[in-house]
């Protein structure tokens, strides 16, 4: 409605080219210059950054992006690397069981929430407040919990179990597992308020009529209400997996990318080749990677948000 | 005969919140019972109890004889109607109507015949295969109709199944309600806020108010002869005229002076009627002209606001200091500042004690 | 209502000569209802085990750590990590303990906040009420670029900063929380404007206000709740950052969290794990603090990144 308050002002005898001009810069003047900002984080970060580091991934730039263009010889390197495919297999095997446990606990939880317990406040309080910590606080206790020679380990065996072991942070085929526990301790209880939120937007009239229909209860959680909470799913995998590819800070807390080499991940390999390996070229590289996995994730999502719109209600 | 439905002193508290309270009704086998009221009176509370969906606090609920007060609602041999339709939206309407049989393990054939039947009768063949997303809003209910239809049951109750669709929809779905009761002679409770539905559909209606049933009665006798002040003026459109005077007994004085004759009026105990009381009168029972020269009471007045409705005409004024509507036919020509004589018999009113508020 | 159903098999029989009357009778203790408690304090348990080692350990003296027993309660409470890790505690470089790096926080998180939510109030505002051509496109870029790795922008940033003369200071740190706080914060505000009755825009316009002074006097009164989730949000946020922190605020200005994972970290010698764990507490206390305080709020903060526009 702005747009018409506006219009009938400068139909007063501007045509052509300056009507033109007028209408692209002049027109709801405010708007755009307090919009600039947003304009301006738009076409120069978001849309500017990201064409910047992909066609600087093509150049040998090393201290400086400076380089000539070398095509696809970084990502050859890239691949080539150890590192880096320690890194990609790492987070696909961390993602993926990530993914899973977070959605699985989260709805599980919300599910057992919404049976009208008692002090439901009390236990989303307590099942939420890891969230509101940095991934680095996180990191840091879980290190020390899981530290093999003063932390849990330790206390079991002083209680008595001697033969109980919980090196998972020192021991490479298990590092990952280490990372698994306190990544679903921070995210976990985000995932079930989201889900307890979605399983609460269900009409309480589809409850009546199930239990009419004298559908038990676990059925109508199934067969009902989650395929009704879609939308909920599909944001929850979205967020999830968002967060999963942009692991760093719980990584650099808890192990550093070790022992070894065996719980790095890409965002680490980005930022030790940008800012400490003085290879920026390999840098740039890895993080197009990491845009391009981003972007295999959100094609479906989006088609499936804004394309698929005529079949929603 | 065995009652189809029978409630035995149910009450119903919501921590110290008494919503239902001692309430007793019984239902004859294929009657229509409306149950009618302001939203918050109790109605789907209790509906919703007879459904075995909330848990009463006391008391009992009958249904064919059998005490099913602790009985899951799928072992009451109900089906229900919402509001919100609440059809299983990633369903087709087949398997929405299904699903409760196949849950429940009935064999295929059986479940078919139920379905086709239903569909039948609803005359939903054609959608059998759609998605509830893809049916207009008095399709949902036909299809929330049918999976009630398909659980073969005795009892069918209705939560304001009509409020969410539109006026036309709504007349055209009422008369559909009316002919599948007389197809099935099922009993049917039928929860709703809107008096014409309740005028309408119902064998009997109970009016509720604050959790109490106030008058339970045929459509006619709640109409013309309600119970109390609060049934009076809470059924009909536009509402009943109220006039505050005293009774002693063979006049009715105003409280401007005015005298009204009831010498017609059929008192339900003469002896209590003396004192403060209130007269009602329907506006269609205030008549015109020739006719109201007739009536024991009648007045010249004067016509402040006109109301054409198409079908009649209301016309405000003022009898005995107070407000009065009545309905005039369309074809009376009826305009604000025209003196004319009115009148009506008292005895097609109601006489109301103040105190108690209960009919004389 | 979700839970009734589960008693469906053990429907009470009425042939055994109780008349069913009144409530239905509901034992205390139900197999189902004794295995969700179990669950959920196993679960609650997880949740509170790394908090209370937490804080046990940080009032520990050594020699008690290395007993070895991270579930024992401290002989005596001792604040001596505490103080060490607050003014003392070494990082690799420095022994000043977190104390700079509280204060850093602070400068960086203060006119971050301040900045990133007036910026996106303007937005959702400018969005909702004022919408230009290309304003709904470059708002679908906007969220579509929040989910994109931040890796990917890192480079350039840090050149644009280099430029600007400001790389290594704490206007960088602010200018770039304030370009990743907007995606979210704008939808937070454009859901918030677009839910107010557009009447009030629309008699504000024919009464003859403009852009700022409907913004200001119009729908900054009636945004006090949705300022209150953006402020959760971002303090939190801004406050465990440690990406930005470490690369765009300068050895000077590092925030809270990099000094964290520098004293635990990157400190040479002997590990002294409650100062670490009294560190680490201290760092976390400033979002729990909020996350206590505002309660039902920062549910709302973070589910509503969930709530699609």
């Amino acid at each position: 409605m702005a747009d018409t308050a506006v219009q009938r002002v400068e139909g007063a005898g501007i045509s052509g080219q300056r009507g033109f001009l007028r209408k692209t810069f002049v027109h709801n003047l405010p708007a755009k210059i307090a919009a600039l900002p947003m304009i301006a984080t738009v076409l120069i970060v978001f849309v500017g950054c990201t064409l910047w580091t992909i066609y600087y991934s093509f150049t040998n730039s090393k201290l400086l992006p400076t380089g000539k263009f070398v095509g696809f010889d970084q990502y050859e390197r890239l691949f080539g690397t150890s590192r880096w495919n320690v890194s990609v297999t790492n987070l696909i095997s961390y993602g993926a069981m990530s993914l899973v446990f977070t959605l699985v606990l989260g709805f599980l939880l919300a599910v057992l929430m919404d049976q009208k317990i008692r002090f439901e406040s009390a236990f989303r309080t307590i099942m939420l407040y890891p969230f509101a910590l940095s991934f680095i606080v996180t990191g840091l206790v879980w290190q020390w919990i899981m530290n093999p020679t003063l932390g849990l380990q330790t206390t079991i065996r002083n209680l008595g179990w001697t033969g109980f072991s919980f090196d998972w942070i020192a021991n490479p085929r298990m590092v990952l597992f280490a990372l698994l526990i306190a990544g679903l301790w921070q995210g976990v209880g985000f995932c079930m308020v989201l889900m307890l939120a979605g399983l609460r937007g269900v009409d309480d009239e589809i409850w009546k009529a199930a239990r009419v229909d004298g559908i038990p209860t676990w059925r109508t959680y199934v067969s009902i209400v989650l395929p009704m909470m879609r939308g909920v799913l599909v944001t929850a995998v979205v967020l999830i997996g968002s967060g999963i590819v942009r692991l760093y800070d719980l990584v650099v807390a808890l192990t550093n990318g070790g022992p070894g080499i065996s719980s790095e991940v890409p965002a680490k390999y980005v930022y030790n080749y940008m800012f400490s390996g003085g290879n920026i070229g390999q840098g740039l590289a890895a993080a197009s990677m990491m845009l391009l996995t981003v972007v295999i994730i959100m094609i479906p999502w989006a088609y499936l948000e804004f394309g698929g719109k005529g079949r929603q209600s | 005969m065995q009652h189809s439905v029978s409630i035995r002193d149910l009450s119903l508290n919501f921590g110290n919140v008494k919503v239902l309270e001692t309430l007793n009704l019984d239902i004859e086998q294929g009657e229509f019972i409306v149950l009618l009221g302001p939203s918050g009176c109790g109605k789907s509370t209790l509906l919703n109890c007879i459904a075995g969906l909330l848990d009463v606090s006391a008391g009992q609920i009958f249904i064919n004889g059998k005490n099913v007060t602790w009985e899951e609602p799928k072992d009451r041999g109900i089906g229900m109607v919402f509001q919100s339709y609440a059809l299983y939206p990633q369903m087709t309407v087949e398997r929405n109507l299904s699903f409760g049989l196949r849950v429940a393990g009935m064999k295929k054939e059986e479940i078919e015949r139920r379905v086709a039947r239903a569909a039948e009768i609803l005359q939903i063949q054609p959608l059998l295969g759609r998605k509830p997303a893809n049916l207009s809003g008095g399709q949902r209910q036909r299809v929330a109709i049918g999976r009630a239809l398909v659980r073969d049951v005795d009892v069918f109750l209705f939560d304001e199944p009509l409020s969410n669709l539109d006026a036309k929809l709504r007349s055209d779905l009422r008369v559909e309600i009316k002919r599948l009761h007389a197809r099935l002679k099922n009993t049917m409770i039928y929860v709703t806020h809107d008096q014409i539905e309740a005028l309408t559909l119902a064998d009997r209606i109970a009016i509720m108010k604050n959790g109490v049933i106030q008058q339970l009665a045929d459509p006619h006798t709640i109409y013309n002869k309600p119970v109390n002040l609060y049934v009076a003026g809470f059924i009909g459109s536009p509402s009943m005229n109220f006039i505050e005077g005293t009774l002693d007994g063979s006049s009715f004085t105003a409280e401007d002076g005015t005298a009204i004759p009831v010498a017609t009026y059929d008192f339900a105990d003469k002896s209590k009627a003396a004192g403060k009381a209130v007269l009602g009168v329907r506006p269609e029972h205030i008549l015109l002209g020739e006719e109201a020269a007739r009536m024991p009471y009648n007045a010249e007045v004067e016509i402040e606001i006109v109301e054409p409705m198409g079908s009649d005409t209301l016309a405000w004024t003022k009898i005995a200091g107070r407000p009065v509507t009545f309905r005039a036919a369309s074809d009376v020509h009826l305009e604000a500042g025209q003196k004319l004589v009115v009148g009506f018999d008292p005895a097609r009113g109601s006489f109301f004690s103040s105190d108690t508020t209960e009919r004389l | 209502m979700s839970q009734t159903a589960t008693m469906a098999g053990s429907a009470p029989d009425t042939s055994v000569g109780v008349e069913p009357r009144g409530p239905r009778p509901k034992p205390f203790f139900t197999p189902t209802k004794i295995i969700i408690y179990s669950v959920l304090v196993f679960f609650t348990l997880y949740f509170l085990f790394p908090l209370y080692v937490m804080v046990v350990t940080s009032f520990k003296t050594m020699p008690e750590i290395r007993f070895g027993n991270i579930f024992a309660f401290p002989n005596q409470i001792n604040f001596d990590a505490w103080i060490k890790a607050w003014t003392s505690a070494c990082t690799g470089l420095t022994c000043e303990g977190l104390s700079p790096g509280f204060w850093n926080s602070v400068k960086i998180t203060i006119p971050s906040t301040i900045v990133s939510i007036f910026i996106a109030a303007v937005n959702g505002y400018a969005l909702i009420n004022w919408r230009f051509k290309g304003s709904e496109l470059f708002f679908a870029i906007l969220i579509f670029g929040s989910f994109i790795p931040y890796q990917v922008f890192l480079y350039p940033l840090v050149m644009i900063t280099r430029e600007m003369g400001i790389f290594g200071t704490l206007q960088a740190v602010i200018i770039v929380h304030t370009i990743f706080g907007m995606p979210i914060l704008t939808l937070l505000f454009r859901n918030y404007f677009g839910s107010l009755p557009q009447e009030l825009f629309k008699a504000a316009r024919v009464d003859g206000a403009g852009f700022w002074r409907i913004f200001f006097e119009i729908m900054l009164p009636m945004s006090l709740p949705i300022f209150v989730v953006a402020l959760i949000l971002q303090v939190t946020g801004i406050w465990n950052d440690f990406l930005f922190g470490v690369v765009f605020a300068g050895t000077k200005n590092l925030p809270m969290t990099v000094q964290l994972n520098n004293i635990v970290n990157s400190a040479q010698g002997t590990p002294e794990y409650n100062v670490n764990m009294a560190a680490t507490v201290l760092t976390g206390l400033v979002p729990l603090i909020i996350y206590f305080v505002s309660g039902k709020l920062f549910v709302r903060g973070v589910a509503a990144g969930a709530v699609k526009g």
